[in-house]
């Protein structure tokens, strides 16, 4: 059993989790991602990791209320226990396998969208750590939904924020920022682009525009998130790949985006009934 | 010479009956049913049966003690050499083993061993039957949980050894739980029981590690003091055709259709799990994995077809499964072969385009191997297509630990005992070998328990 040692409403819908899985924490690096299993009768869901503590023995987890499980992992409590948390899955992020020397006079910009701000910060802190110049654009619909942005802040040169609505920085989208700096003489190396699939898709174009090689890290449905059940495969560069295990980081450039889209939705019929039978189990008092 | 009795039907539930359910189709002997059977069996001198067997059951000297209803005394017999009986019982291919050697089979139809096997499992009095050697102060990790994880550790931990087995997902069992269906091997009482008595033995099952990932066999034998490592990981990796359309909506492995009913139990209202099958399947391939997926989806509501490219004759599933896919009315179209997935213009699933075979020259395997006959492709209308085209060894572990070799298909690279090109680590299983049977990987995996024992006593 994992238990959660702390529990953090981080917006009405999003919340943040410390997690006790002392081997996961051991092994996980930036670009990795996990599988809460709630309870007994829960589904495998994948969960970016947004932080580790190897002392500790803890991972943190940023979940969203979307469907029936992952509003059952937010209903968890501090003390209360997760019946599976596996991982860390998939490749770390490429810069972890380069040596400094490598590195040294990049200029790396993410761009991050929604819940795919949390999984940015340990890269950004990575990098942050080895030296590397890393500026973090970081796109929600409004300031109340804006998260990480303090954490964030702490570990890079230059953070944007940017708002749908306007209601707090940049008004506009993450891309239409990057493209300001970038007009501006800023020069990037690397872009990685984490959020919404429309969103990296969408960030993928601009950074072809602006002839910047950009990472994005797919977030597709699986199941047992060793390359076992398929569910996850994206075609990237013509070829099936599995983004659990050859993932969930891609060049941007090579990914079928839209595919991608379309396999990501391909159990909504059957999860909106599960929602509404789930309410209906609430309501009978589990 | 007097009349020989009959082979003693096995009680089934009724087809039309269990096409909607997922309790299993095969209820088993009785007590009179078993001996009356048992009492078929001629001893032969030479047991041709005992030689077909994998792991070379003593199955005349069982089949003895179950004729003059000593239940606990065969399962004891069987104990000697396959570790899992009531699960090789209900999914071993019999008729190219024990039973396709049965001299009775000849002119009539073999003693029904598999049945027998069964039988005694189900109805020993005790649980585990062997006794445990005092703990010999060494540790052997297993990594895995299915069929040759299992019966390695198993006997490593009769021996003495401290064993621990880490399985990467949340459940013991490998494809044992994950594959095969609740139809065919009921998880909560025959697979838990199985694997209650590995326990029982004392092997520790630590779930959720993913050797290669969350722990590498290296930071496992540096850091936390195994002596020894074998890898039963088995062949997890699914198969596709390499035609266009198969990451449309709809296409699915039969690894990801199966896992999700099978593990996830997806057919029980009371989970979360989503599956989709829409009303009409078409499952691609012949094997055991095919058989299980189109069976599942007919239980789930759906018409199934069996699309393949050779005949019924060379379907590879055992001949029961096949049999009792028919009674349940799954559709077989034979000498078809998929050449492309077509859409509906939203990126589901359509109609699965075809071509027609025909079978010429036997191929390397001894099967005549099918040839398309040119200009006869047609559509198939189909909601739903799952891929059952055999699986491949995972490669996380090799990936990750120095000195493993593997094949060109991806085994592991070991001798006839299992020690791989790395000493102190040994496989054996789907993860040498590719997808096989339950029962080679149950020989493989207590094969290399000796050779540990032995590379440990050294």
């Amino acid at each position: 059993m994992y238990r959660i040692l702390s529990k953090e409403m981080l917006t009405p819908n999003i919340c943040r989790m410390e997690v006790s899985a002392p081997r996961l924490a051991a092994a996980a690096q930036p670009g990795q991602f996990l599988i809460v299993r709630a309870d007994e009768k829960g589904e495998r869901i994948p969960l970016t990791i947004s932080d580790y503590d190897r002392d500790k023995g803890s991972v943190t987890i940023v979940t969203q209320k979307i469907g029936a499980s992952s509003s059952d992992i937010v209903s968890y409590e501090t003390g209360e226990e997760f019946c599976d948390v596996v991982g860390p899955l998939g490749l770390p992020s490429d810069f972890v396998n380069r040596r400094d020397d490598e590195l040294s006079g990049s200029r790396y910009v993410f761009i991050a969208g929604g819940l795919g701000t949390a999984p940015v910060y340990p890269q950004v802190k990575w990098l942050h750590q080895h030296g590397i110049a890393v500026d973090v654009i970081i796109g929600a619909r409004n300031k109340d939904l804006l998260i990480y942005t303090k954490e964030i802040e702490s570990v890079c040169d230059n953070l944007y924020i940017c708002t749908d609505d306007g209601s707090q920085g940049f008004q506009g989208v993450g891309t239409a920022m990057l493209e300001k700096l970038v007009s501006e003489g800023i020069k990037y190396t690397q872009a990685v682009a984490i959020g919404p699939m429309i969103m990296m898709k969408f960030a993928t174009m601009a950074c072809k525009k602006l002839g910047i090689p950009v990472t994005v890290s797919l977030n597709t449905l699986m199941v047992d998130g060793t390359g076992m059940c398929g569910a996850c495969r994206v075609t990237v560069e013509g070829k099936i790949r599995f983004a659990c295990v050859e993932g969930p980081e891609f060049n941007g450039y090579d990914v079928d985006f839209d595919e991608a889209m379309r396999r990501q939705g391909q159990y909504r019929a059957e999860e909106t009934e599960a929602v509404e039978h789930h309410k209906c189990r609430i309501g009978r008092g589990k | 010479m007097t009349e020989r009795i009959p082979r003693v039907a096995c009680r089934e539930q009724d087809p039309k009956l269990r096409a909607h359910n997922f309790e299993e189709v095969c209820l088993g002997y009785d007590r009179q049913e078993a001996m009356l059977e048992a009492s078929r069996c001629l001893h032969c001198k030479n047991p041709r049966c005992v030689g077909a067997c994998p792991v070379g059951v003593k199955i005349p000297e069982f089949i003895a003690e179950v004729k003059s209803g000593n239940i606990d005394r065969a399962a004891a017999i069987i104990a000697e050499d396959s570790s899992l009986p009531s699960v090789c019982g209900r999914v071993c291919p019999q008729e190219t083993q024990c039973e396709g050697s049965c001299i009775l089979g000849v002119k009539g139809e073999p003693v029904a061993i598999g049945k027998l096997e069964r039988f005694v499992a189900d109805n020993r009095s005790g649980d585990s039957v062997s006794a445990r050697a005092a703990l010999n102060g060494k540790k052997v990790a297993v990594i895995g949980s299915g069929p040759a994880g299992l019966a390695c550790a198993s006997d490593l931990a009769k021996w003495g050894y401290e064993v621990t087995i880490f399985e990467a997902l949340h459940k013991a069992g490998g494809v044992l739980e994950y594959g095969i269906p609740e139809f065919r091997l009921p998880k909560d009482t025959v697979l838990k029981r199985a694997i209650d008595e590995v326990r029982s033995l004392g092997v520790r099952i630590e779930t959720n590690v993913i050797v290669g990932r969350t722990v590498t066999i290296d930071q496992l034998m540096d850091n936390e003091g195994f002596n020894a490592v074998f890898i039963g990981t088995g062949a997890g990796l699914p198969k596709f055709m390499g035609i266009p359309g198969e990451n449309l909506c709809g296409v699915f492995s039969a690894n990801e259709f199966l896992t999700r009913n099978n593990l996830m139990k997806a057919y029980r209202d009371d989970y979360l799990t989503p599956i989709h099958t829409g009303s009409k399947v078409c499952v691609v391939g012949g094997g055991n994995v095919a058989m299980d997926a189109a069976r599942t989806a007919l239980r789930l509501g759906a018409e199934v077809h069996i699309v393949y490219r050779r005949t019924e004759a060379e379907l590879p599933a055992r001949k029961e499964e096949v049999h009792h896919a028919l009674e349940e009315g799954i559709v077989f179209d034979m000498l078809t072969n998929p050449v492309e997935i077509l859409g509906d213009g939203n990126g589901w699933v359509k109609s699965l385009k075809c071509i027609r075979m025909e079978l010429g020259e036997p191929d390397e395997s001894g099967r005549r191997s099918p040839v398309p006959v040119e200009g006869s492709e047609f559509e198939i209308a189909t909601d739903t297509v799952i891929m059952a085209l055999g699986t491949a060894p995972n490669p996380l572990i090799s990936k990750t630990t120095n000195g493993l070799e593997t094949t060109r298909r991806g085994g592991l690279v070991a001798d006839e005992n299992g020690a791989t090109t790395r000493p102190g680590i040994f496989a054996g299983g789907d993860a040498v070998t590719g997808a096989a049977t339950v029962i080679l990987a149950m020989g493989a995996g207590r094969t290399a328990a000796k050779a540990i024992d032995d590379y440990l006593k050294k």
